[in-house]
């Protein structure tokens, strides 16, 4: 059980969406228990809410509530995170439950999410709120989509059922530009094909849930993609007693996309000058590249004006920073966006004054349907233009979510009001 | 789907690799952070992870230990000790300092410090106007922690409201506080205590040796192992047995270290990290339930604790 032993294959963050009583809860609780998450303590605690409650067998479902205002209201209105762990990899489930804000919540879960799991009750087939949840997953560019189709128990465990929901998903799923889908069926009460397989579901031949967790990439993508690296911080150590460091000037970032060796030629965006890596660093010992989602320190050959907010890219791979933007944008706040007030930008690390331009059109996530407007509120999201005091050096979010993202802050609170997608 | 072909981080890799992203965002965005260090396993971890963050450089932030008077005398050697070695400089404030001046008053005298430390906190945070603390939780740990932004705000009386909590989206971390607020920041939010103890196999950290099985006088008190005769830095004896109790010797170590009165150890022969790490993951029984004596009265007092300040 040692870390050494047995192979790594790293760590996978997804989301489980639905609808109220889809069965999300006892999913996420059916998994933490087959996987031996759940220790007799907690599991003991949960058996006693069950009696207190007057239910007959242990709700898994109780394993994911969360605090206790929620609990008094018998609803839950944030994301919570949960952990498991299969011996070979680890995951973070984000937990997005909610009614009116499901919008916001599944937006925030959905941004750190490699996998996204659609459940859908089978007796219910695909509804309105599935097509919500797809189109968001899809907005938020999380790589891979999972519909689990859930209480097979309740029909019988029929596989008419199951392939006439895949159909009729594949129908909207291709509108919506969904590419790449799976299919699967279980009873997340019975525990049917999420750890083990069960008896019930024989003419299903595929992998379980967890072997399809198990063996989804944990990279947000397969192909190669450009080296970015945001200055997040630059060490000056000039330790007098260490003439040594006397010159030193370390770039402090985490690689968010593509990787680096010693030797490359670089360029800092916005600034446009170059130069090449003359040694990459982590906690003081040197590596000869880095890869993606590494946290390092990279030194330059040349002594050039770096400071947090620019971005070091590959030479070959500069884009041109711009000062005017199109996004899409989930709006988070009760406050209203206001296109007479200016914002704070959070691009990667760097922060610029902006305005919107035009609001392009505001979309109803619920028919796709495109509709004039003059301001958001909360859960809404549009197309905006916006004007930035200074530049930024973004990709489109669909090619890189790192560099493609921002959140919008309201500077007079300094709450994240905004969650933003380049176009 | 593809297989994995892609070359990518270890699970605990990655895992450092966010933590030194967090305190670096910490560094980059807030004027004067603070580390609080307990000499516990998880601040030992993050203590790690700053190294890494910020070496050949100094940390950009003093560490600083609220200290209730109650903390195993290993525990605070160590905390000096390791403060020492890596020649940072490290803030102790103390519950005892608040009681004399009396903004903490116990309503018994053994009453547990624990809980009082929220005031000794915000009393150190204005002395030196500390605008982010950064700290050791983890989701794991509690319910009420599995909501907990990696970037936490609290109000000016250091209160957490869950319902006014911002939204945290991709690692765009919004640490930004007006004069009088406060951010906490969790770098090792997603770690879960089996990452610790492999963390700590793996990086080769030392710890303080009550994490390791040792024999010592305890009672068995409504079904906890309660350590007594605990000597305090100055010698004193504290946590003495009550009239009528039974003092046995067992062989035990701690999952988690904190004030005497109210963290309790397991029994275990655990002697090695590898032995450790073997038990964490075979038991029954998760962290705070074995060890922690002051969460089981209600189930939501780690919130309410919370919400009156606690870290
Ligand atoms: N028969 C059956 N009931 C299920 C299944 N999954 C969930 N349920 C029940 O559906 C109800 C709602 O489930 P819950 O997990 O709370 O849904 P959530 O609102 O999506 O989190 C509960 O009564 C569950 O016991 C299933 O696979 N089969």
């Amino acid at each position: 059980m040692s870390a050494h032993q047995v192979e790594d294959h790293g760590l996978l963050r997804f989301l489980t969406c639905g609808s109220v009583d889809d069965g999300k809860s006892t999913l996420i609780g059916r998994l933490l228990f087959d996987t031996k998450t759940i220790l007799a303590d907690t599991l003991s605690a949960i058996e006693r809410t069950s009696q207190k409650r007057g239910m007959g067998a242990v709700d898994l479902s109780l394993l994911t509530d969360g605090l206790q205002a929620e609990r008094e209201q018998g609803i839950t209105i944030d994301v919570a995170y949960r952990y498991f762990s299969t011996g070979t990899r680890k995951y973070i489930i984000a937990d997005a439950p909610g009614h009116e804000q499901y919008t916001r919540n599944m937006v925030t879960a959905a941004s750190t999410a490699n996998l996204a799991i659609i459940l859908i009750d089978a007796r219910k087939g695909v509804l309105t709120q599935t097509r919500r949840h797809s189109y968001l997953a899809h907005l938020m560019n999380i790589p891979h989509l999972l519909v689990a189709v859930n209480k097979m128990d309740l029909v019988d465990y029929d596989q008419a059922v199951f392939e006439q929901i895949k159909a009729d998903y594949l129908a909207f799923a291709g509108q919506l530009g969904i590419k790449e889908v799976r299919f699967i069926p279980i009873s997340a009460l019975a525990g049917d094909m999420i750890v083990d397989r069960g008896e019930a579901l024989s003419w299903y031949d595929g992998p379980t849930l967890l072997e399809i967790l198990e063996s989804a990439p944990a990279a947000h993508t397969e192909q190669a993609e450009d080296f970015r690296f945001p200055v997040q911080y630059v060490c000056r150590p000039q330790d007098s007693a260490n003439p040594e460091l006397h010159d030193y000037r370390g770039f402090m970032g985490r690689v968010e996309s593509g990787e680096i060796a010693v030797g490359e030629a670089v360029t800092v965006l916005p600034s446009g000058f170059s130069s090449k890596v003359k040694a990459i660093e982590l906690g003081g010992e040197k590596l000869v590249r880095a890869i993606h989602e590494q946290s390092v320190t990279l030194l330059l050959e040349d002594e050039i004006d770096i400071s947090r907010g620019d971005m070091i890219v590959k030479s070959a791979e500069a884009r041109e920073p711009v000062k005017q933007a199109y996004a899409m944008v989930c709006w988070l706040s009760e406050t209203p966006l206001s296109p007479a007030r200016t914002y704070l930008i959070r691009h990667t690390t760097r922060e610029v004054k902006a305005k919107v331009a035009t609001i392009a059109y505001r979309l109803d996530i619920n028919t796709l349907e495109e509709q004039p407007t003059a301001a958001l509120a909360m859960n809404d999201i549009a197309r905006l233009s916006l004007k930035l005091a200074q530049p930024i050096s973004p990709d489109p979010y669909a090619s890189n979510r790192a560099t493609g993202a921002f959140i919008v802050i309201d500077e007079s609170t300094n709450n994240t009001v905004g969650a933003g997608m380049i176009l | 789907m593809s297989t994995l072909t892609k070359q990518t981080l270890s699970h605990l890799d990655w895992l450092e690799a966010e933590a030194i992203h967090i305190m670096r965002e910490v560094a980059g965005q807030c004027a004067n952070p603070v580390l609080l260090f307990s000499g516990g396993k998880d601040s030992i971890c993050m203590l790690r992870v700053a190294e890494k963050a910020f070496r050949p450089g100094r940390f950009p932030f003093p560490l600083m230990h609220i200290d209730t008077g109650h903390n195993y005398r290993e525990v605070v050697d160590f905390r000096d000790k390791r403060a020492a070695e890596l020649g940072e400089r490290l803030i102790v404030r103390s519950v005892e300092d608040s009681m004399a001046r009396g903004t903490v008053v116990l309503k018994h005298p053994g009453e547990s410090r624990n809980k009082h430390q929220s005031v000794t906190l915000l009393e150190a945070i204005e002395e030196f106007g500390f605008d982010c603390c950064i700290g050791g939780a983890r989701r794991d740990e509690e319910k009420a922690r599995a909501k907990e932004r990696i970037m936490s705000f609290r109000d000016e009386f250091g209160q957490w409201d869950p319902k006014n909590q911002r939204p945290e989206l991709w690692n765009l971390y919004n640490a930004r506080s007006h004069k009088g607020e406060n951010i906490r920041a969790f770098p090792i939010s997603n770690w879960t205590e089996m990452d610790v103890w492999q963390y700590i196999e793996r990086e080769g950290l030392e710890l303080p040796a009550i994490y390791f099985a040792h024999t010592r006088p305890v009672v068995i008190r409504q079904g906890a192992i309660v350590p007594v005769n605990v000597p305090l830095v100055s010698g004193e004896l504290t946590n003495l047995p009550k009239a009528g109790e039974e003092i046995v010797e067992l062989q035990v170590r701690f999952r988690t270290v904190g004030d005497i009165s109210c963290t309790a150890p397991v029994e275990s022969d655990a002697d090695t990290i590898e032995k450790i790490v073997l038990e964490t993951a075979t038991t029954t029984i998760t962290e705070r339930g074995a060890t922690r004596l002051d969460d089981q009265t209600s189930e939501a007092s780690m919130e309410q604790r919370k919400k009156e300040g606690y870290f």
